[in-house]
């Protein structure tokens, strides 16, 4: 469903992304795995149209979304969970969620809040709460709740377990295989492949904006040579 | 006495709606966009001229024609802020500050011309509202009927915004769009809607502003230039962004002014203190003790710089040697003008030079210092005055009284400085527009010294420099001194500490530099030279008045900056040169010059954003980067 190839981009001068190529289909994970600075986000960012690729083409659902903005690209059934969160703090738990809500949409889970408190409890008990008075765990939950009130297709997850307590970090395997469930395609940035192995179908592993690695995540998890080579520290 | 204090507390009352209406626009304008609009004053006087056409048209008579004028004036300003959000601002939202600035400057321009065409330079009185003409009587004083409809059109319109930011989709939409615009459109949501909604909700905020007063104040050209620096002093005063801050500021200002008219003269040891002629800073002096104190306004927060928007790098690159081979071509010929040139020609270009000084000096300040001045006629201002007033009083030779108009201004730049450095961003430039003002006042008001609105004649230069061709060589001399002064100084360690403290100012004060120390001398310099520039317009003039600190003169110190691109030193040059010979040629053959120098400001805003100077150097580095040339990302 989503299909990427020849993806360059570029920070103003700085060549960032070098003829990557990636794809994934419905009802999987896909995890993106590589260091700091391999490109990660930029992959993320190149995808929703935040960063535009100099060269290469993305396809959705079979339309390509390269060159058009954004919203569009969100509104095509594609959602993105930024790894900074970027969560409204001067609005409460219910009005960012308002923010994220698009009408339902064929061939996806229909989201509402009442459904998302049941997937994350915790914001069940925060509504009236301002964005800017949550805990870094919450605010990872809220703005996947956010993201998801947009009734996407394919969601966009940059490094989810990032800077969470373990507890919560098992919470989040759960609710991915969850989304999973609902039939929900995944990509995933990480760098916790304790994680990955939790939730992942297919691995990629990225290094200085190149595809260095592709297959299913068990192959990865057997091949010590290769996590040797790109994701020990 | 009661009495009077209660009259006077509702006349403030009904001066602050309109005031709260405009300023509620221009802060939700600027909440989304990030983009200060200088064109706000000119909405809200378009609101009244319209309001007085469709009065005209519906009749003066009746009750509903008189509302449904004010309130399709209102409409139609409304619409023409969301036509202006989507064929120019829209362009420009990731251009640089200064350049949305530049843009909503051409705005201005353009209005007040389009204004002067349909209807005219003559004032133009509205009828007073029917059915509320008369007067009620409050503790034996006569109120007008009128202004108590005012008085509460103030907090309804503050409480339907309340409720269409907090009890809507569209609010909380323009409440995330605020703090994070990019993240709102990842979300799905169409932005350019959105911003094309806010703008017209402004812009018709600010018409109903205007159209509301169409019975009390009458429609003319100045308006929109006073009406735009109220609002920014309340929008300041309340807080950036906050529609409660610009209510409670709103009454704030108008309660203050209300009482100093009603006050008047009053003697205290003999001294006559006029609190009517306060009224006309009154607000900057109350926008001067909130910025100090409380930097970020009455009930505003401090912000950082809004998610998504776009900061773009001036560059300064050092020159080369192809660069000095022109410049020193450029002065040759420039020397040799008077050869060719007939004394109109030289006059032009002593303005030229004269503004090129005036421009790189502001440049100096916005551009390496990163400190922008909406201000910064106030120390051509003081050289003017300066120079003017040591010739006339203390009989000084023009020698010196030109070596007096930097110090005169120095020392004004050095006491404002001093409160400036304290701020940044739209702050710090609100700040210098209020001393701006000051100064201006003060000039004005003070008959006995300055000469008051007539200003002073009489100013002439010194015998061997009466000859237009020697004064032109001067006026050059001068002109390449101060450039160069200031090209030296940004490539100093002084210059390096400055353009450090622009980039990360947390960085140069933790390596234990005093960046405001830096920053105050660095304001005072600019100040002393642009006073420079100033003693030597008032020698090339004779006379001078009080527009030289006046608002508009600013203005077109930053148009002059902003049109050669702050990115180079040779911008402000090329920017005055364009800018004031634009100016004599388009002044010369049409009334309209303004619209002309709006529309060629605005295509070049669209066409380059990056400034003339600037544009012409990216391309010479692009054409000689060519071969290694790569793609580049939004
Ligand atoms: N806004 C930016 N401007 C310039 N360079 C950037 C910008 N953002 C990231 N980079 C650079 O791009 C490269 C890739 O960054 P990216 O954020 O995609 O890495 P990442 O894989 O997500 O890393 P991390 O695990 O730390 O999040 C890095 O070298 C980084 O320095
Ligand atoms: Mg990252």
């Amino acid at each position: 469903m989503l299909k990427i190839s020849g993806l360059n981009s570029f920070y103003g001068r700085a060549h960032i992304l070098f003829d990557l190529a990636l794809e994934a289909n419905k009802g999987e994970v896909v995890v993106l795995l590589g260091r700091n600075g391999a490109g990660k986000s930029t992959t993320m960012k190149s995808i929703i149209g935040l960063v535009q690729p100099s060269a290469g083409s993305i396809e959705f659902e079979g339309k390509s979304i390269e060159r058009q903005s954004p919203y569009r690209i969100a509104r095509a059934g594609l959602g993105y969970v930024p790894e900074e969160r970027r969560i409204f703090t001067d609005l409460t738990v219910m009005e960012n969620l308002e923010v994220g809500r698009q009408p339902s949409r064929d061939g996806a889970p229909t989201w509402t809040p009442e459904r998302l408190f049941d997937l994350f409890p915790n914001l069940g008990r925060m509504k009236d709460r301002p964005g800017g008075r949550m805990s870094g765990g919450e605010q990872q939950m809220l703005t996947i709740a956010r993201t998801l009130m947009g009734n996407p297709r394919l969601i966009l997850l940059d490094e989810p377990s990032e800077g969470l307590a373990p507890v919560i970090v098992e919470q989040m395997a759960n609710t991915i295989r969850e989304l999973k469930r609902e039939g929900l395609a995944v990509l995933l940035s990480e760098q916790n492949l304790h994680f990955s192995e939790m939730v992942a179908d297919r691995a990629y592993i990225v290094e200085k904006g190149r595809i260095r690695y592709s297959g299913s995540m068990a192959d990865l998890m057997r091949d010590t040579e290769v996590r040797a080579a790109f994701l020990q520290v | 006495m009661l009495a009077n204090i209660v009259i006077q507390f509702m006349n403030g009352l009904a001066g602050a709606s309109s005031l709260f209406l405009v300023a509620a626009g221009l802060s939700i304008i600027f909440g989304v966009s990030r983009i200060v609009n200088f064109a706000h004053g000119s909405l809200y006087m378009l609101g009244i001229y319209l309001a007085y056409t469709f009065v005209e048209f519906f009749g003066r008579g009746s009750i509903l024609g008189f509302w449904g004028a004010v309130l399709f004036g209102a409409l139609s300003v409304g619409v023409i802020g969301a036509v202006i959000e989507i064929a120019v601002l829209r362009r420009i939202y990731r251009a640089p500050e200064l350049f949305q600035l530049l843009a909503t400057f051409a705005l201005v321009l353009i209005i007040k011309d389009v204004a002067l065409y349909i209807w005219g330079a003559e004032d133009l009185l509205g009828p007073r509202a029917p059915g509320l003409r008369g007067a009620v009587e409050i503790l034996g004083k006569r109120f007008p009927q009128y202004d108590l409809v005012l008085i509460v059109i103030g907090p309804v319109v503050l409480g339907l915004l309340w409720l269409l930011l907090n009890r809507t989709r569209w609010g909380t939409l323009v409440r995330a769009a605020t703090q994070d615009r990019e993240m709102v459109g990842a979300l799905g949501v169409n932005q350019a809607w959105l911003f094309t909604s806010v703008f017209f909700l402004g812009a018709f905020l600010a018409g109903l502003g205007g159209a509301v007063q169409l019975p009390r104040e009458p429609a003319q050209l100045m308006l929109d230039v006073t009406t735009i620096s109220d609002a920014f002093v309340i929008v300041v005063v309340g807080g950036m962004g906050s529609i409660g801050g610009a209510f409670v500021a709103a009454l704030l200002i108008a309660q203050i002014k209300a009482f100093c008219i009603g006050i008047g003269d009053v003697t205290v040891f003999g001294i006559v203190f006029s609190f009517s002629k306060l009224t006309l800073v009154v607000e900057f002096i109350v926008m001067a003790i909130v910025l100090v104190v409380r930097p970020w306004g009455l009930l505003g927060k401090p912000q950082g710089s809004q998610r998504g928007a776009s900061t773009v790098e001036p560059l300064m690159l050092p020159l080369n040697k192809g660069f000095w081979a022109i410049t020193v071509g450029l002065l040759l010929a420039l020397t040799a003008l008077p050869l060719v040139g007939d004394d109109f020609l030289l006059v032009l270009f002593i303005d030229i030079a004269i503004f090129a000084v005036f421009a790189a000096a502001l440049h100096f300040l916005m551009g390496p210092a990163g400190m922008v001045s909406f201000g910064h006629a106030a120390y051509f201002g003081l050289g003017c005055y300066g120079a003017a007033l040591l010739f006339l009083k203390l009989k000084w030779p023009m020698e010196l009284a030109l070596i007096g108009s930097p110090i005169v201004a120095g020392i004004g730049a050095l006491v404002f400085g001093w409160f400036c450095v304290r701020l940044s961003g739209v702050y710090l430039a609100m700040l210098t527009l209020a001393f701006a003002q000051i100064a201006w006042s003060v000039v004005f008001q003070w008959d006995a010294f300055t000469g008051g609105s007539n200003g002073l004649i009489g100013i002439w230069p010194s015998a061997w420099a009466k000859d237009k061709t020697i004064f032109y060589l001067l006026a050059m001399a001068i002109c390449a001194g101060c450039v160069i002064l200031l090209w030296r100084v940004v490539h100093a360690p002084f210059g390096y500490v400055l353009r450090a403290g622009r980039d990360s100012p947390l960085r140069v004060d933790a390596i234990g530099i005093d960046l405001r120390r830096f920053q105050w001398y660095g304001f005072a310099l600019a100040g002393a030279v642009t006073g420079l520039a100033g003693g030597l317009y008032t020698f090339s003039k004779g006379s001078i008045s009080p527009e030289t600190l006046a608002i508009p003169r600013s203005v077109d110190g930053l148009v002059m900056v902003l049109l050669g691109g702050v990115q180079t030193l040779t911008g402000p040059v090329v920017g005055a040169a364009l800018f004031t010979w634009l100016q004599d040629e388009i002044a010369r053959n049409t009334e309209y010059w303004r619209a002309i120098l709006g529309f060629t400001v605005l295509a070049i805003v669209l066409a380059f954003p990056a400034g003339v100077a600037g544009f012409a150097k990216i391309a010479w580095t692009r054409m000689r980067a060519r071969p290694e040339a790569g793609g580049q990302a939004a």
